[in-house]
C-alpha cells in the first residue's frame, strides 16, 4: 500500500482580503534594573559581559491584564474605532495572571469590545503574541470581520542568579488589525515556521523556567528566525536591501544583531527596533514592541520585516508596507520610547519584592 | 468573598464608566441613577476621560486587609475634569514628589486579591502622574 502524498510546498500566509495594521500601542512599565545590580547579587562581578543595560520590572500593581489594558487603550487612540467593531481581542503571553479564566476578556471588557467577540488567550513561549496577530489576519483577511486585536504581553521571570533572571523583562504591545485600505501599515503577507525543539520550557506549577542546554542558539534561534526570514524574502522576491526597517525577536543584545547580520541586514536597519539594552526581553512582547518603535518613526513607503521566535520553537515573520496613514496617528498615544524613558531605577531588594520572590507564609 | 460586587461594579472600576445627566448635563460618579444636581433620573452611561488633578492625600503605612501587600501607598482625592470627586490609589510615582493640584491620568491595575492567593483578583481605577504623553 502506498501512502499518498499529501505534501504541499510551503506558501506565503497571504489574506483573501489585504489587512493591515489599523491602530497599535506599546507598554514598559515605570521600574528598571540594571544587570550589573543582578551581577552584583549573584557573582559579585562590576559588569563586565552581561547581556543588557537594564531590564523593566512591573510595579506591584502591574500584571499582564494591566499592561495589556493600556497597550490596547493606546492601540485604540491610534486606530480611532469604535471598540464594539472588534470581533477578536487576542493576547498572547507566557504569563497569563490566571491558570484558568482568560486575560483576554478583562481586557476586552476594560476597552469595552465585550460581548460580540472572539477572547482567548495564546501561548507560544515568546512569539504568542505574533501567532495571535496572524490568528488576526485570518479573521479580517477572511471577511469574518472587520478588525481585530492582537496583544503579546509578559511579565517574565527568571530563576534567581540564572543567566535568564538578567534579561527577564516585563512590557509588550497590542495591534489592532483591519482592512488595508484603513491601515497605517499594510501586512504583505505572514510566514510561520515550526518544530519540535527542546530549547526551553517551564512544566505546570513551576514558578521558574528551564532552558535545554545547547539547543538555546543555533537550534532554536538563529534556525527558526532564519528559516523563517530567508522564505520569506525568497517568497516576496525580496532582499534585506528593500527593508527600510527590521526587527527580530530580542532575547539579548547579541542574538538579534547576530542573525541580522547573518540574513544581510545592517546595524542602521535594526537600531530603531532594538530595545532589548534598555528594556529587557519581554518575551511574547519583545518583537512586537521592537515594531511600535519603528512605526513611531516611519515614513509612508517604509518597508519593514519583522520576525519573531518562541521556543519550543517557531518563528512567524511578516512582510509590512507602511502607508501614508502613519503620520497623523504616530502622535495619538504614547510612544514606546517615552515609556522607556519614564525610569526609575531599583536595587535588587526592591526587584525581589517587586516580583514576588520573597516568600511570605 | 465579594464576587458579585467586584462583577457588578467592573465596567466603572476598570474604564470609569459612570453617568451623565441627560437633563441638566451634570456627570456623576460613582453612578447612582439619580442626579445630585437637579434630583431628576439619570441612567446615560458615560465613560470618563480619566484626567484630573490631586485634591488632597495622603500616604497609607498600615494598610487594611487585602491591601497591605502594598503599603506604603498614596491614597488621594481626585478631582476629574469633568467634575467630580473621586477617591483612588496614586501609583508608578517612583521618586517623583506629590502635590496638590498635580495633573493625574486614571489607570486600570491590579487592587488586590479577593480573599488570598486562591481568590479572584480585584482590578480597578487608579492614579498616576499625568501627562505621560502629550499629543503631537
Amino acid at each position: 500500500m502506498t501512502t499518498p502524498n499529501t505534501q504541499t510546498s510551503p506558501t506565503l500566509l497571504k489574506p483573501v482580503k489585504p489587512v493591515g495594521i489599523v491602530g497599535y500601542g506599546a507598554y514598559v512599565p515605570r521600574y528598571r534594573i540594571p544587570a550589573k545590580e543582578i551581577a552584583r547579587v549573584w557573582t559579585g562581578s562590576k559588569g563586565g559581559g552581561l547581556p543588557i543595560k537594564e531590564k523593566a520590572v512591573p510595579g506591584l500593581d502591574e500584571d499582564v491584564i494591566t499592561m495589556s489594558i493600556e497597550a490596547a487603550r493606546n492601540a485604540m487612540l491610534r486606530a480611532q474605532i469604535d471598540p464594539t467593531e472588534l470581533r477578536a481581542v487576542w493576547v498572547g503571553s507566557e504569563s497569563h495572571p490566571y491558570a484558568v479564566k482568560p486575560t483576554s476578556t478583562v481586557v476586552a471588557e476594560a476597552i469595552g469590545a465585550v460581548p460580540s467577540t472572539q477572547g482567548a488567550d495564546f501561548e507560544f513561549a515568546c512569539k504568542a503574541g505574533t501567532e495571535a496577530m496572524v490568528a488576526v489576519m485570518g479573521i479580517v483577511g477572511s471577511g469574518m470581520g472587520r478588525y481585530g486585536m492582537a496583544i503579546g504581553m509578559d511579565t517574565a521571570q527568571g530563576k534567581p542568579g540564572d543567566a535568564l533572571e538578567y534579561t527577564a523583562a516585563a512590557g509588550g504591545a497590542a495591534y489592532i488589525l483591519g482592512p488595508a485600505e484603513e491601515s497605517l501599515a499594510v501586512i504583505n503577507s505572514a510566514y510561520s515556521y515550526v518544530t519540535d525543539t527542546p530549547d526551553f520550557w517551564r512544566r505546570e506549577y513551576q514558578k521558574y523556567p528551564e532552558h535545554g542546554m545547547r539547543f538555546t542558539g543555533e537550534p532554536a534561534y538563529f534556525k527558526h528566525i532564519t528559516e523563517a526570514a530567508t522564505f520569506m524574502m525568497e517568497a516576496s522576491g525580496t532582499t534585506a536591501k528593500d527593508y527600510k526597517w527590521a526587527v527580530f525577536h530580542q532575547p539579548n543584545t547579541k542574538f538579534p544583531q547576530r542573525v541580522a547580520s547573518q540574513l544581510g541586514f545592517s546595524m542602521e536597519q535594526i537600531a530603531p527596533g532594538l530595545l532589548v539594552t534598555n528594556i529587557g526581553n519581554t518575551y511574547a512582547g519583545a518583537a512586537v514592541i521592537g515594531l511600535t518603535a519603528i512605526l513611531d518613526i516611519a515614513q509612508p513607503g517604509d518597508r519593514i520585516l519583522m520576525v519573531s521566535f518562541g521556543s519550543g520553537a517557531g518563528s512567524d515573520a511578516f512582510d509590512i508596507l507602511v502607508t501614508d496613514k502613519i503620520t497623523a496617528r504616530q502622535g495619538l498615544a504614547t510612544k514606546t520610547q517615552e515609556y522607556i524613558a519614564r525610569r526609575t531605577e531599583i536595587d535588587y531588594a526592591t526587584y525581589a519584592r517587586y516580583r514576588g520572590k520573597i516568600t511570605m507564609k | 468573598m465579594e464576587i458579585p460586587r467586584h462583577w457588578r461594579l467592573k465596567k466603572q472600576r476598570y474604564g470609569l464608566v459612570g453617568e451623565v445627566c441627560p437633563h441638566c448635563d451634570h456627570k456623576i460618579f460613582p453612578p447612582r441613577d439619580v442626579c445630585p444636581n437637579c434630583g431628576d433620573e439619570a441612567k446615560e452611561q458615560f465613560a470618563f476621560s480619566g484626567k484630573g488633578e490631586v485634591y488632597s492625600y495622603t500616604t497609607v503605612y498600615e494598610a487594611p486587609a487585602g491591601f497591605d501587600a502594598n503599603a506604603p501607598y498614596t491614597v488621594a482625592i481626585v478631582k476629574l475634569e469633568e467634575g467630580p470627586m473621586l477617591t483612588a490609589q496614586l501609583t508608578d510615582l517612583g521618586e517623583q514628589p506629590i502635590s496638590i493640584g498635580m495633573p493625574v491620568e486614571m489607570v486600570t491595575r491590579k487592587m488586590r486579591n479577593d480573599g488570598d492567593e486562591r481568590g479572584v483578583i480585584v482590578y480597578g481605577y487608579k492614579f498616576r502622574p499625568a501627562p505621560l504623553h502629550t499629543t503631537a
